[in-house]
């Protein structure tokens, strides 16, 4: 009995761990958890989605072309979104094309954040030339506009998937660059930096550490919208013919084989970019709370 | 004030020779030997293939066509496309007025709707209207601006019929173009329903273009508003009592402009992405549609040179930003 009391009064007692404490406040913006709910879906979309799936994503139907969707004259439950062009089902190939967002925000994040942020620490902590010079590359790569850039890359590289993710990682890798310096800059400067370093603590554990956990929060924000801006290009990228190639159903891709038959379906042109305008939209809405939640300035106290 | 302007040109300079070098290796990484494929299908032979290395310089060492190219671009010489046989410089101010006045528009219409949307949104901080107009913000960030052109030609050229799909002129229509401005030549050019087509063709172009600027600018404003709102001076301001359209329109407002500038400023970068996508659509004739063809097209100097020229154009509008950013606010010079 005992027992049970002070161990109740120790969970009053002590501070909420710092997950806990993040989920107090992202929970208190609706639209962030709403973004959540749709991001999981999707992530469980893209990993199952051809369990999921009604037909199979490449299965031509030839005798079923251009199926309206369901509530249309002419559609049925068989196809609930309708087929495209050359009869394949629209649900399916938007379920199982949910798999290379995910994976290009995924891969596109990865990439570009741990390049960005080892850069941007050797800038933060390197004697000032290196870091002047590695600042100019910087502005040099985002001197061009990140489409164009991406877009004479995938041309040097080939049109595929996989090169076009490469393309937009060196792309937005540059912020992630500038984000981490700004904050290494400012952290080098704080009491406890200059005692972990009379400490005797060498310069690895100075970056890696001492200074880097004090300077994830915006990066993780930068991290949250730069998996959307990922998506959006690639879609881009897709539609313009340099991303990923048919059959594959990418979302950008789709679009971009659909164009000829806007005026004629409808479905086959507003499914997929709706798709990628939903995900993007969800990924935003988490990111605004991730950084409300995150930064100090705005929390309640 | 000096100072800090020849700093900020000084590191103009190692930027500039870094985009050139960019720019001009590229294309040497580009797949397919350039002489070959100008050539075409035709094919050509050995001693024309020498002859035209010799040209072209091609047949020097590489770190010499560097050098050649950077004093040529210095002298305005960006080499000729391959397809059309014009010097690249000419190519690029033919078709830069296209996008620039469809650039100017979509700021336009940014800047109209996205700085009271934002002023509207932070003075109603928390109510209905500014969860609906940041909720609809917040949607037109997240667009894939490809589809919502389609969308657009859906709904307005082909349900109602209202706007053409492409082009900035009915063929209808001849005049010269003297400034290159199709607004202004259709009104010099005297004929009745020239600039009327004109307008049609340039609506939904500038609406694509400018739907993320005009989201970025009503986000940026109404942060930036909320940010001024809560100093001691706009305090001091209400205090006197001092009405709340003078507060929020010259107290505040003015201040909350620093930052939005440099967004309207940083747009342009966006923007001329933008123009990739938008352009290619409705087969505008500008910049944008002229890369995404030559690269397609692997004409080489063309992409080169136009890569330069856009990317100097990024850089000087940035400079242009943080030096009206040092006339706006004393503060930053004194860094």
């Amino acid at each position: 009995m005992d027992d049970a009391l002070s161990a109740e009064a120790e969970m009053v007692h002590a501070r909420p761990g710092r997950l806990r404490e993040f989920w107090f406040y992202f929970r208190e913006n609706r639209g962030a958890v709403i973004g959540l709910v749709i991001f999981v879906i999707f992530a469980i979309l893209a990993v199952f989605g051809p369990w999921i799936a009604p037909h199979s994503a490449t299965q031509q139907y030839r005798a079923d072309t251009l199926v309206p969707p369901f509530w249309l004259e002419g559609g049925s439950y068989k196809y609930i979104l309708g087929t495209d062009p050359l009869g394949r089902d629209m649900l399916s190939r938007l379920i199982v094309g949910a798999r290379f967002s995910f994976f290009v925000g995924i891969v596109v994040v990865t990439v570009a954040a741990s390049g960005g942020i080892l850069i941007g620490l050797i800038a933060g902590f390197a004697p000032r030339w290196l870091d002047a010079i590695i600042m100019r590359i910087m502005d040099i790569i985002l001197a061009f506009p990140s489409l164009l850039l991406a877009l004479v890359l995938v041309a040097i590289l080939g049109p595929s998937l996989v090169n076009a993710m490469i393309a937009i990682a060196i792309v937005l890798q540059p912020h992630y660059v500038r984000l981490t310096r700004a904050s290494v800059l400012s952290e080098r400067q704080k009491d406890y930096v200059t005692s972990a370093r009379v400490a005797g603590a060498g310069l690895m554990r100075l970056m890696f550490v001492t200074v880097l956990p004090n300077c994830l929060a915006p990066i993780i924000v930068q991290a949250a919208l730069s998996f959307s801006t990922a998506i959006l290009d690639a879609a881009a990228l897709g539609f313009l013919g340099m991303g990923a190639q048919p059959p594959t159903p990418e979302w950008g891709t789709m679009l971009a084989e659909a164009r000829e038959f806007i005026l004629r379906a409808w479905w086959v042109v507003t499914f997929p970019g709706l798709a990628i305008l939903v995900t993007v939209l969800a990924i935003n809405l988490m990111g605004d709370g991730l950084r409300d939640a995150l930064d100090p300035k705005l929390k309640r106290s | 004030m000096l100072k800090y302007t020849l700093s900020r040109l000084l590191t103009f300079i190692p930027t500039f020779i870094g985009v050139t070098l960019i720019s001009f290796s590229f294309i040497r990484a580009l797949p397919g030997d350039p002489i070959v494929v100008m050539a075409g299908e035709r094919g050509l032979s050995d001693e024309r293939y020498a002859e035209l290395a010799t040209q072209y310089g091609f047949d020097q060492p590489i770190y010499m066509q560097f050098w050649d190219y950077l004093t040529g671009v210095l002298q305005g010489d960006l080499g000729t496309s391959f397809v059309t046989k014009r010097p690249v410089w000419d190519e690029f101010f033919t078709l830069f007025p296209a996008t620039l006045e469809l650039s100017i528009c979509a700021m336009i219409f940014a800047i109209a709707l996205g700085l009271p949307a934002g002023i509207i949104a932070a003075v109603n901080r928390g109510k209905f209207l500014d969860r609906a107009l940041m909720s609809t913000a917040l949607v037109g960030y997240s667009m894939p601006i490809f589809w919502w052109a389609l969308l657009l030609i859906i709904v307005f050229s082909g349900n109602l019929g209202w706007t053409p799909v492409s082009g900035r002129i009915d063929l209808l229509y001849y005049f010269p173009n003297a400034t290159g401005f199709m607004l202004i030549d259709s009104v010099a050019s005297g004929q009745s329903g020239a600039f009327t087509s004109a307008v049609r063709h340039l609506l939904l172009p500038t609406i694509v273009l400018g739907t993320i600027p005009l989201a970025v600018i009503a986000r940026q404003t109404r942060s930036a508003m909320l940010e001024v709102l809560g100093e001691d001076y706009i305090r001091t301001a209400r205090a006197k009592g001092m009405s709340p359209g003078r507060i929020n329109g010259v107290h505040a407002l003015r201040n909350a402009m620093i930052p939005v500038i440099t967004v309207i400023g940083l747009s342009v970068g966006t923007l001329l992405a933008g123009a990739i996508l938008t352009e290619t659509i409705f087969s505008w004739p500008g910049i944008g549609k002229w890369m995404v063809d030559s690269i397609f097209r692997r004409d080489y100097p063309v992409v080169q040179g136009g890569l330069l020229l856009i990317a100097v154009m990024v850089m000087i509008v940035n400079l242009t930003v943080d030096m009206l950013y040092g006339v706006i606010n004393p503060k930053i010079r004194k860094r």
